[in-house]
């Protein structure tokens, strides 16, 4: 007789492996965040430091320093499993792909995005944002970010397999980050005119849970064919 | 009925090169398999093949008579792979890395981790982070995952690379108590591997 593993144990088994592992290779973990930070006080000292310029691309800048930081981060997601071979085993495993997958991607969100959520305010407040409008802008980039990571989990099931797949990669990936660019930075623009950003959240919203369905599936076959 | 894997008519091409053709391999309770030939020849190709994770250019795998791409779920619950890249997390030790595995894969029964790495000479180590073992302790890791499930099927792709004599003498008893309990294996490896009991058969590519 054999015990047969329930999905939600193999979800949070990997998600448990996942962050342990993130959290003993942090240096890793800190090449986006450090990049993110990077790019976005440096827009200050190149462009103007006057406060109502900064006010006015603060929002556009921070949206853009995080979508290129994700992009960095991307390709660690199935690199090293794919290297030592533990996605094959995950392959074989009796676990559906698709909720290995998730597990995967939320763990490397956990480790990568998140960190850019929860310094978001310092640099917030470096562009001149609006410091009551701060929690709007952590709760776009909340609902931006881990969209990305579905997103782009997509091109890296499919460039996985590559030597020197980083390019294609970016070029698969970056034309479907321009929605979630286009309305995730427009959040703060709106509510710093003024004006209720409902309707951009709603689609930014919307686009999480679409990614979030279907970007594991196309993952998993895509990484059926990356291990051929 | 009892369960066997059949191969027939496998064909595989690899970079314009015919690797195999017309390979048929049929496979029963307690028995085993020992594929051998020269570098190149395939055979790490074919147990890819024979495990499912690379589809035939022709021909199809049976499992039970049936074609294991119609029910991956219940040919995987049965097989446990080894392959080349062994597919132990460095940054976790031996304990972590079979938990993590026992949680995606069945298992036996009453299963204690710590004493199937006792099994493998792991015992002193299961505490420290894999990547500070030698070469030949992270594939005995790879062999104390073999362990801990119930598999029938076990395929095994050079086992014994990086192992010491007496470790090889480990693994070749862990195969003949498998293959002796009514469990089938194929394994490629280089050298001549004597099994207790059971059959050993012998498979030559060109």
């Amino acid at each position: 007789m054999s015990i047969q593993p329930g999905l939600a144990k193999g979800f949070f088994a990997l998600l448990h492996r996942d962050l342990v592992l993130g959290i003993r290779h942090r240096h890793e973990l800190l090449n986006p965040l450090l990049f993110f930070v990077i790019v976005v006080t440096l827009f200050p000292l190149g462009i103007t430091p006057e406060a109502s310029i900064l006010k006015a691309i603060g929002p556009g800048v921070i949206w853009i320093a995080a979508l290129l930081a994700t992009m960095l981060g991307l390709d660690h997601l199935f690199r090293a499993d794919f290297d030592d071979g533990s996605l094959e085993q995950m392959l074989l495993s009796t676990q559906p792909i698709p909720i290995l997958v998730l597990g995967k991607v939320l763990a490397h969100w956990c480790i990568t995005g998140l960190p850019l959520v929860l310094v978001s305010p310092l640099l917030a407040i470096f562009l001149n944002i609006p410091p009551d409008l701060i929690p709007t802008l952590m709760l776009s980039l909340i609902i931006g970010t881990p969209t990305l990571s579905f997103i782009g989990a997509i091109g890296v099931g499919l460039t996985v397999g590559l030597r020197g797949g980083g390019m294609l990669l970016s070029l698969l990936v970056l034309p479907l980050y321009v929605p979630v660019l286009i309305f995730g930075a427009s959040i703060v623009q709106t509510a710093i005119g003024g004006m209720n950003p409902a309707g951009q959240f709603y689609v930014l919203g919307a686009l999480l849970v679409f990614s979030m369905t279907l970007s594991p599936l196309a993952t998993a076959a895509a990484l059926r064919i990356a291990v051929h | 009925m009892s369960a066997s894997l059949e191969a027939q008519n496998l064909q595989c091409i690899r970079d314009f090169r015919m690797l195999f053709s017309c390979l048929n391999l049929q496979l029963q309770n307690g028995e085993a398999v020992q594929v051998q030939g020269p570098n190149g020849a395939g055979k790490t190709t074919l147990l890819r093949i024979l495990c499912g994770l690379r589809s035939p250019d022709e021909g199809k795998i049976l499992w039970k008579g049936r074609d294991i791409a119609e029910d991956r779920a219940e040919f995987q619950a049965t097989l446990a792979y080894v392959g080349h890249a062994h597919g132990i997390k460095g940054d976790l030790t031996p304990l972590e890395n079979l938990r993590f595995w026992s949680t995606i894969h069945p298992v036996k029964q009453d299963l204690i981790i710590s004493e199937v790495l006792q099994a493998v000479g792991l015992g002193a180590y299961e505490n420290i982070l894999s990547r500070r073992l030698s070469a030949g302790q992270r594939r005995r890791v790879a062999i104390a995952r073999l362990l801990i499930t119930d598999a029938r099927l076990w395929i095994l792709d050079e086992p014994f690379t990086a192992i010491d004599t007496e470790g090889i003498r480990m693994i070749e008893k862990v195969i003949s108590q498998h293959v002796e309990q009514g469990g089938m294996a194929v394994l490629t490896s280089h050298q001549p591997v004597t099994l207790d009991c059971g059959m050993l058969r012998t498979l030559r590519l060109q």
